[in-house]
C-alpha cells in the first residue's frame, strides 16, 4: 500500500523528518507515536502534500505510485485521506455541499457517475448517524461555531463517505472526551475492511484501546526509532518516551 | 424643432466623416442641445419633456464629473460618445445564436444559462432591452389583468402621461448628481412599472439591458411606482460583450414605494470587465435610488461581478413612519477591475429602520471599496440601523477599503457597524484540496459561502447563476 524512504522533509526552513522509512501493508493499521516535535504531525501534512512541505530526499510509493509527483488533491482523490488535528472553518459552506463536491470530485477521478440526492442523503444520514450527530448538522457551516469534538466528528463523517484507501489521523483522539472517542474509534474499526489502510498519529495509549494497531512505531529526531506491536504502546505509556531517545542517543 | 434642423445636423456630421451606420440608426458622435432635440424628437415626445431634458443638460453643463469615488480612470470625452442608437427593427439583430459572437456564448454555456436565455440574454429573442430601445416586454397581458403596467418608459410618456410627469426625477431630480444629469438629459428607454394599489404583481418583472453596439453610451431610466400596499420584485440582469474600447453607462433607477407597499429590485451585472491588463470594460456609473413612504419597504440586492468601474449606491429614503430600508450587496472585482458601490440610508421618518449587509470580494490586481452613508435626521426617533460590512481578499496583490460615514442627528437613532476583513486561507484550500477539490473548485467554493447572506435574498433562479457567474468571474485567480 504504501513504502517510505529515507525521507527527509522540511518546514519554514527547518529540517523535521531525517531518514524516515517506513511501509505499511492493505488493511494493516500503524500507529505512530512520539514525544512533541518529532515530526508526527509533519509525516501526516507531507503525505497528505500540504503547500509548503518541502520533501528534501526519499521516496514515497503509493499503490505502486510516486505519490510525491501528485498534487494534493490528486493524492486525495486517489484514496489518501487526512484527518485534520485541527479542521479549519469555512463560514457560509453547509457541510452537506462540501460532501457532496468532495464525492463528486473524488468519484468523477475514478470514473464513477455522480452519486444521485437520494442516494447521497441516505449515505450522509448513515455517516452522521455513525459519528452520533443529528442530520441537521449537515446543514451548518462546515466546522463553523463546531466544538472540538464536533469538528472530530466531522471529519469522520467525510472519512466515511469518502471511502479512502489510505486513511491518515492526525492526533485524532486530542481534544476528545471518552465517549466522543468511542464513537470516533468505533467509526474508524467500522471502515478496517481488510483492505484499507490506517496510520494513527497519537501521544497517547488510549486510543490504541479502541482501535488496536497491528504495529506502533516511535518517532523520535525526524525517525522511527523503535518499531513494535502493540505491547511498545502500553510499555511507552508507562516509561515515557526519555528512556527511547537516551537508548537512540 | 423642425425635420430640416435634423436632417441637416444629420447631414453636418456625416460630411465631417462620421459614420452614421444605416442599419443601426445611430446618431453621430457628440452632445449639445440638438442632440437632445433630435432624441426627444424621434421619440415624439411632449413638449414638457424635451424641456425637462434641456433643463437637465443644461445643469449638467455646469457641473463637474466626480473624483471623490476610489476609482482611477481617463477623463471620457463626452463629445466622443453616440447619445443615440436604435435597431431599426428586430431584423437587424442577431437571427440565431450561430450569429452571436462565439466568446460571448462560451461565457453562457459556463454560466449554464439556458438556451432560450442565452438567446434572449443575445438580443436574438425580443424580450430584451436591445442598446436603447425596449424592443419589446414580457407577460404584458396577463399583467395588464392584474392592472400593472410594465412598459418601455418611452410608451408610458405616451400612454400614461400624468403618472410619468408626477414621478419623473421625483426620486432623483435632474441636476442630483453629474452622471444623473447627463441620464435625465438624454436618456434613452428604460422601464416603467406601475403597481396600483393593494394588488401583488402576479409575476417577477424582468429585465435583461444589453450594450450592443460599440461606441454608444448605454442611458437607461428605470422608474417603478408602487402603489399603496403593493408588492412587487424586479429583477435586472445585465450583459455585454466584450470591446477593446471603454464604454459608458450612466443609468438611473427610481422606486417610489407609497405606504404599505413594497419593492424589491435584485441586479444581477456582469458587463463585461475588461481584460486581464485592464483594456476595454464598461464605465457602470449608476445613480439607484427609492423613496419609500409610511409602512413601506425597499430592498435592493445586488451582485456585482462585470465592469471595468463600477460606481454605484442603491440608496434609500425613509420618508414615512416605520419604512424600512435594506441594501444586500455582493461585488468582485478581479484583474484590473476597480469598484466604489455601497449605498445611502437616509432616515427621515420616525421608527425607521435600516439594513446593509455588503461582501466585497477582490482578487487579481483589483480594487474594491465600499461606501455607504447612513443618516439620522432629527425628526429620526426609534431609527435603527445595521450595517455589516465584508471584504474577502484572494492573494495579494489586490485591495479592500472601506468608507462607512455615520451622520446622526438624532439621539435616540441606533447606528451599528460591524466590518471584517478576512482572507481566503491556505488552511482553507488545503482542507478543500485534501477532500479532492481543486483550488478554484475550492475558492468559488469558499467564496460563495462568504456571499450567502446576500445570495438566500436572491431569487433562487437569479441565486444559482449569481453562484455560478462568480466562479466564471474567477477563473484564473489562484494558482
Amino acid at each position: 500500500m504504501l513504502k517510505i524512504q529515507n525521507l527527509h522533509a522540511r518546514v519554514e526552513g527547518k529540517d523535521i523528518l531525517r531518514g524516515l522509512d517506513l511501509q505499511i501493508g492493505p488493511g494493516e493499521v500503524h500507529a505512530i507515536m512520539g514525544p512533541n516535535g518529532s515530526g508526527k504531525s509533519t509525516l501526516g501534512h507531507v503525505l497528505a502534500g500540504r503547500p509548503g512541505y518541502e520533501v528534501t530526499d526519499g521516496s514515497v510509493t503509493y499503490r505502486g505510485e510516486d505519490l510525491l509527483a501528485m498534487d494534493t488533491e490528486e493524492r486525495a482523490r486517489s484514496g489518501v485521506f487526512l484527518a485534520f488535528q485541527y479542521p479549519v472553518e469555512i463560514p457560509g459552506v453547509s457541510n452537506m455541499e462540501f460532501l457532496k463536491a468532495s464525492v463528486d470530485a473524488v468519484r468523477e477521478s475514478r470514473g464513477d457517475a455522480a452519486l444521485d440526492a437520494v442516494t447521497f442523503m441516505k449515505r450522509a444520514r448513515e455517516a452522521c448517524k455513525a459519528a452520533d450527530l443529528p442530520v441537521d448538522f449537515l446543514k451548518r457551516g462546515v466546522n463553523e461555531g463546531f466544538s472540538g469534538g464536533e469538528k472530530k466528528r466531522n471529519e469522520l463523517i467525510q472519512m466515511m463517505l469518502l471511502e479512502p484507501s489510505l486513511c491518515l489521523l492526525d492526533e485524532t483522539d486530542s481534544g476528545l472526551d471518552i465517549d466522543a472517542l468511542q464513537v470516533v474509534a468505533k467509526g474508524v474499526n467500522s471502515l478496517r475492511d481488510g483492505k484499507r489502510s490506517f496510520v494513527l498519529v497519537t501521544h497517547y495509549q488510549r486510543l490504541l484501546n479502541y482501535i488496536e494497531p497491528d504495529h506502533v512505531h516511535v518517532l523520535a529526531g525526524g525517525r522511527i526509532v523503535r518499531s513494535g506491536d502493540k505491547s511498545l504502546a502500553l510499555d511507552l505509556e508507562e516509561r515515557g518516551y526519555a528512556w527511547l531517545e537516551d537508548e537512540v542517543a | 424643432m423642425s425635420q430640416e434642423v435634423i436632417d441637416s445636423r444629420i447631414g453636418k456630421e456625416y460630411s465631417a466623416g462620421f459614420i452614421t451606420d444605416i442599419e443601426s440608426d445611430t446618431l453621430p458622435p457628440g452632445l449639445d442641445e440638438d442632440v437632445i432635440r433630435f432624441i426627444s424628437q424621434k421619440k415624439g415626445e411632449p413638449e414638457w419633456l424635451l424641456e425637462w431634458r434641456l433643463e437637465a443638460y443644461r445643469g449638467w453643463c455646469e457641473m463637474e464629473a466626480p473624483e471623490w469615488a476610489h476609482v482611477d480612470f481617463p477623463p471620457v470625452d463626452y463629445n466622443a460618445l453616440s447619445y443615440y442608437s436604435s435597431p431599426k427593427n428586430m431584423k437587424d439583430g442577431p437571427k440565431s445564436l450561430d450569429e452571436v459572437d462565439p466568446e460571448l456564448l462560451a461565457t453562457y454555456e459556463k454560466l449554464g444559462i439556458p438556451l432560450h436565455e442565452q438567446e434572449m440574454l443575445a438580443g436574438v429573442a425580443v424580450d430584451a432591452v436591445f442598446d436603447s430601445v425596449s424592443v419589446a416586454t414580457t407577460f404584458r397581458e396577463k399583467l395588464a389583468e392584474a392592472g400593472v403596467i410594465f412598459c418601455p418608459i418611452s410608451e408610458a410618456v405616451h400612454e400614461y402621461p400624468e403618472l410619468v410627469r408626477k414621478y419623473l426625477g421625483s426620486v432623483v431630480p435632474r441636476r442630483d448628481n453629474f452622471y444623473a444629469a447627463l441620464n435625465s438629459a438624454v436618456f434613452s428607454d428604460g422601464s416603467f412599472v406601475y403597481i396600483p394599489k393593494g394588488v401583488r404583481c402576479p409575476m417577477e418583472l424582468s429585465t435583461y439591458f444589453r450594450i450592443n453596439e460599440a461606441k454608444t453610451g448605454q442611458f437607461e431610466r428605470t422608474l417603478i411606482v408602487a402603489d399603496e400596499g403593493s408588492h412587487v420584485s424586479y429583477l435586472e440582469g445585465c450583459t455585454a460583450p466584450m470591446r477593446d474600447e471603454n464604454q459608458l453607462h450612466a443609468a438611473v433607477v427610481e422606486l417610489v414605494a407609497l405606504d404599505d407597499a413594497k419593492i424589491k429590485y435584485s441586479t444581477v451585472q456582469n458587463w463585461y470587465p475588461g481584460d486581464a491588463e485592464g483594456k476595454g470594460g464598461i464605465y457602470n456609473f449608476v445613480t439607484k435610488r427609492g423613496v419609500a413612504h409610511r409602512n413601506s419597504k425597499i430592498s435592493w440586492t445586488q451582485v456585482e461581478t462585470g465592469s471595468a468601474i463600477t460606481w454605484k449606491y442603491p440608496s434609500c429614503v425613509l420618508r414615512g413612519d416605520n419604512s424600512v430600508g435594506e441594501f444586500y450587496s455582493v461585488a468582485l472585482t478581479n484583474n484590473r477591475q476597480q469598484a466604489d458601490t455601497g449605498t445611502k440610508m437616509i432616515h427621515l421618518g420616525k421608527n425607521t429602520k435600516s439594513t446593509i449587509i455588503s461582501k466585497g470580494i477582490s482578487a487579481g490586481k483589483s480594487s474594491n471599496a465600499y461606501r455607504g452613508l447612513v443618516r439620522m435626521s432629527p425628526r429620526a426617533d426609534g431609527a435603527r440601523n445595521y450595517t455589516q460590512c465584508d471584504s474577502l481578499l484572494i492573494g495579494d496583490r489586490c485591495a479592500a477599503h472601506t468608507f462607512p460615514y455615520i451622520e446622526s442627528r438624532n439621539p435616540g437613532a441606533v447606528v451599528e457597524h460591524e466590518a471584517t476583513t478576512s482572507k481566503v486561507s491556505d488552511d482553507q484550500l488545503y482542507l478543500c484540496q485534501q477532500r479532492g477539490l481543486d483550488a478554484e473548485k475550492a475558492v468559488s467554493m469558499i467564496v460563495n459561502g462568504f456571499c450567502k447572506e446576500v445570495f438566500r435574498e436572491l431569487p433562487m433562479e437569479f441565486a444559482v447563476e449569481a453562484g455560478k457567474l462568480l466562479e466564471v468571474s474567477l477563473e484564473g485567480s489562484v494558482g
